[in-house]
């Protein structure tokens, strides 16, 4: 009951729009907190940033899936761009090519993917959810032309971003790819903020009929969404080959959901045109939490992962129900 | 008055469409610093004029001229950056933004392409206080009401230094004192020399406002006048081309027959919704509903055709109590519901006017027995022509029918039914006098063939006029039940409504 008056009074003080991403914040406090009392050695800054190192390609794949879903779309591609741009890294590496020749060749395939289904998706008029599932098996599909086993990464500058530690002081330390996935949540909030791309995202997630007919450019906006969200998905894709040092067909499977889900839990509107990439942010860090709490409980399978991870999905859906329901 | 020479002529304007000269040599102009009233019913070539000029369509005749110069629009926004800025009805802004983006989005000030939030907030109050309006400008449009919102949309239109502004019936969803505070900001913007083209199907508004108007009927120019030399009973003879005999011969209402009750409710109510009102309807009689956007009048409506139910009280149909459930089972007892959003809950605009007509009944025989063609193409016939549906083709779509035409099909689809019991909610809303003025004969006429008719209209007049009994509604709760005789008038019922009491 005290929490239910606490939201209220919330409500009152700050704006409505941020209430979700406080809420997301509060959570994820709130489990630090509860994990730092129930398990020894848990409430470290080396535990938060672990969860950053072990989900800066969620992190990555779900700021693309931000930029989508903030327009009212969808994209089921991204975990098979990941896994594509994993297969592509390993045996190109394999076959001697030059390392950042490989990295721009990935990001340009990821871009040009998404290109291409943002393009069916605005000027065949189909539903996002069609032409990205199309996008996925395609994407998971050629994984396999390339190789149905593991390859292995043993090339010098992949293994060296992989085994670098950025030293933070105090004992602490990240490595490369939070340093990138942190500059890319940094140009992507500023893109959403400041430019006019980012406004026309929000415009267009508000009322596509609108947008057109105050004579923004809608076309654009649609399809440099899925292009920045394939980008995401490429480079998420690269960061994981740093993490993993292999390509593997059947990595990252379900990745769409996860980066679905984090976006969602960070108080992002499925319908488009309400949220803030901080919200992404705090909704892959509360899904990262979740995995080291059930780790350290240990008795428990992995697998309560998933059902937290769908517990909580309702649980802010909800929410984000009742407080559009408000607003009407 | 000198008239000046004027910002905007149209001359010799044609547009054919598959079928329908939709305009037809018609010229019209705009001077500088005046409101221009464009008349005319629906289907007589308004909207397409608009659209002509804004650049939605071609033209297939005639020459459009802006400040002397000749000018054809590819797109709206083509118009918009030549300095003819357009509102239409529905609010077309983005409620998720804040007021100062929805002015400023597309166009917003920029250094090095980073967006200058503050120096777009201080620009979108200035704007907004030109026109007399006092806003949070980074509070989300949301949060406003649908006038304040509409006149967002006209600082949008003024700021992007708009010659000619086109109003296309931004009132018909505003309450008396958000329509007042619309013809203030129109005022000011007419002071400031911008050329206003105003389309409503209120006379009332009309003459408060405009200085002079145009009228069309069936895509022809009838004429340019002085809205002060030209009598509302002679714009509307312009306007449908004959007399008001039609109104006229409803002001002798024959009295409501005895009949026996139809519907009773006893204490009916719903939490929220309705307080628990009792109201009786008998067979033949008009029972009208007055009050105020939001008093209740739809609520009733809905309990009553069962789409939403009851919290408590009883209803009885012929004396036997019933709960109606569904919509369904209302349905079954021959009850019909009119609803006032017709585009969002009535019709289905990629149906053709036969398909509309026929789904109520279909939807009763189940969908296991259809009906025949032949006596589909039967009864649609019957009813076009009832109704004066045009155009008179059942297998138009009816996405493509004006307003008053779309409700009359929403008519038919009920009548087939041969309801006892015909809820209209809105039935005339946004719709001309012709075509108001044929469904309210057809309601005087369904009810001397012994339909009971529960009328629900903001317009006082109209209820007065086809009702027996008024119903007051205010606040959701029925405060009064009136028989409309000869005491009635539209200053009582305002009365009633305002104090809430029988006065």
């Amino acid at each position: 009951m005290t929490s239910v008056t606490g939201l209220l009074d919330l409500r009152r003080t700050v704006p409505q729009k941020y209430i979700p991403v406080m809420v997301t914040a509060g959570l994820f406090v709130a489990m630090f907190v509860a994990g730092g009392i129930r398990y020894e050695g848990f409430a470290t800054g080396q535990i938060v940033l672990n969860v950053f190192i072990d989900n800066a390609f969620l992190l990555v794949v779900a700021v693309g899936m931000t930029f989508v879903i903030l327009t009212g779309g969808i994209d089921l591609s991204v975990g098979s761009v990941v896994g594509l741009s994993t297969m592509v890294s390993a045996s190109l590496l394999k076959d001697g090519w030059p390392a950042f020749g490989v990295m721009a060749l990935v990001l340009v395939i990821g871009a040009v993917l998404g290109l291409g289904m943002g393009a069916i998706i605005h000027y065949f008029e189909i539903q996002p959810f069609i032409v990205t599932l199309a996008g996925m098996f395609l994407a998971r599909g050629l994984c396999y032309t390339i190789s149905t086993d593991s390859i292995p990464i043993e090339n010098a500058t992949f293994t060296a971003i992989a085994q670098t530690r950025v030293d933070l002081g105090g004992d602490m330390w990240v490595s490369p790819s939070v340093l990138i996935a942190l500059v890319v949540v940094l140009a992507a909030a500023y893109v959403l903020h400041y430019t006019r791309l980012g406004r026309n995202v929000y415009a267009t997630g508000g009322s596509e009929q609108s947008a057109l007919l105050m004579g923004l450019p809608v076309a654009r906006t649609k399809i440099a969404v899925y292009t920045v969200s394939g980008f995401c998905s490429a480079l998420g894709g690269l960061l994981f080959a740093f993490y993993s040092l292999s390509g593997y067909g059947l990595s990252a499977v379900g990745m769409e959901l996860d980066a679905i889900a984090a976006v969602v839990i960070g108080g992002t509107l499925l319908t488009g045109g309400s949220g803030y990439l901080l919200g992404t942010v705090l909704g892959v860090l509360v899904l990262g939490l979740i995995q080291t709490i059930i780790s350290f409980e240990g008795t428990l399978s992995s697998w309560w992962t998933k059902i937290f991870i769908g517990l909580l999905l309702f649980a802010f859906i909800l929410l984000q129900r009742l407080i559009t329901a408000r607003r009407r | 008055m000198a008239a000046p020479a004027p910002i905007l002529r149209m001359s010799g304007i044609g547009k054919q469409f598959p079928g329908v000269k939709a305009l037809d040599d018609v010229d019209f102009r705009l001077l500088p610093g005046e409101v221009h009233a464009l008349m005319g019913e629906n289907g007589a070539g308004k909207s397409t004029l608009i659209k002509v000029l804004t650049g939605v369509y071609d033209i297939d005749a005639g020459e459009i001229e802006l400040e002397g110069r000749r000018v054809a629009f590819s797109s709206p926004l083509a118009a918009q950056q030549a300095g003819i800025s357009t509102v239409y009805q529905e609010v077309n802004l983005c409620a998720n933004l804040s007021v100062a983006e929805n002015i400023f989005i597309g166009r917003e000030p920029r250094r090095l392409g980073r967006i200058q939030w503050k120096k777009m907030r201080r620009r979108a109050e200035e704007i907004l206080s030109r026109l007399d309006l006092d806003l949070d400008v980074s509070a989300p449009l949301s949060s406003y009401s649908l006038a304040i919102q509409q006149m967002v949309a006209i600082a949008r239109a003024v700021d992007i230094d708009a010659k000619v502004l086109i109003l296309d019936e931004p009132t018909s969803s505003l309450d008396a004192g958000e329509v007042a505070q619309l013809f203030r900001v129109m005022r000011r913007l007419k002071e400031q020399g911008i050329a206003i083209l105003f389309v409503s199907h209120f006379l009332d508004q009309i003459y408060e406002i405009s200085d002079r108007m145009t009228i069309l009927r069936n895509g022809t120019l009838v004429g340019e006048y002085l809205t002060s030399e030209l009598s509302q009973v002679e714009l509307v003879g312009k306007m449908i081309g004959r007399e008001l005999a039609d109104l006229e011969k409803l002001e002798d209402r024959p009295p409501a027959r005895e009949g026996a009750p139809l519907v009773e409710t006893e204490l009916l109510g719903r939490t929220g919704a309705i307080e628990p009102f009792t109201l009786t309807i008998h067979e033949g009689e008009v029972v009208g509903l007055a009050g105020l956007l939001g008093s209740g009048r739809t609520e009733i409506a809905r309990l009553l055709f069962g789409a939403d139910h009851a919290g408590t009280g009883a209803l009885k149909i012929d004396g036997q109590a019933v709960s109606l459930r569904t919509p369904r089972s209302a349905v079954a007892r021959k009850i019909a519901f009119c609803s006032e959003n017709r585009r969002a809950e009535g019709l289905i605009p990629d149906l053709t006017v036969r398909e509309n007509i026929i789904l109520a009944l279909q939807a009763a025989r189940g969908w296991t027995r259809p009906i025949p063609r032949r006596r589909q193409d039967e009864l649609v016939e019957k009813y076009i022509s009832a109704l004066n549906i045009r155009p008179a083709n059942p297998e138009q779509l009816v996405r493509n029918l004006s307003g008053g035409n779309q409700q009359k099909v929403l008519l038919a689809r009920w009548l087939i039914l041969e309801p006892r019991l015909l809820i209209l909610d809105e039935p005339t809303r946004g719709i001309d006098v012709g075509a108001k003025a044929e469904i309210q004969r057809l309601v005087a006429e369904l009810s001397d063939g012994g339909m009971a008719v529960l009328f629900i209209s903001a317009e006082l007049e109209e209820v007065l006029r086809l009702s027996h009994k008024v119903g007051v509604l205010r606040d959701r709760r029925l405060v009064a039940e009136l028989d409309n005789d000869e005491g009635l008038t539209t200053d009582r019922l305002t009365e009633t409504i305002a104090s809430g009491a029988i006065s």
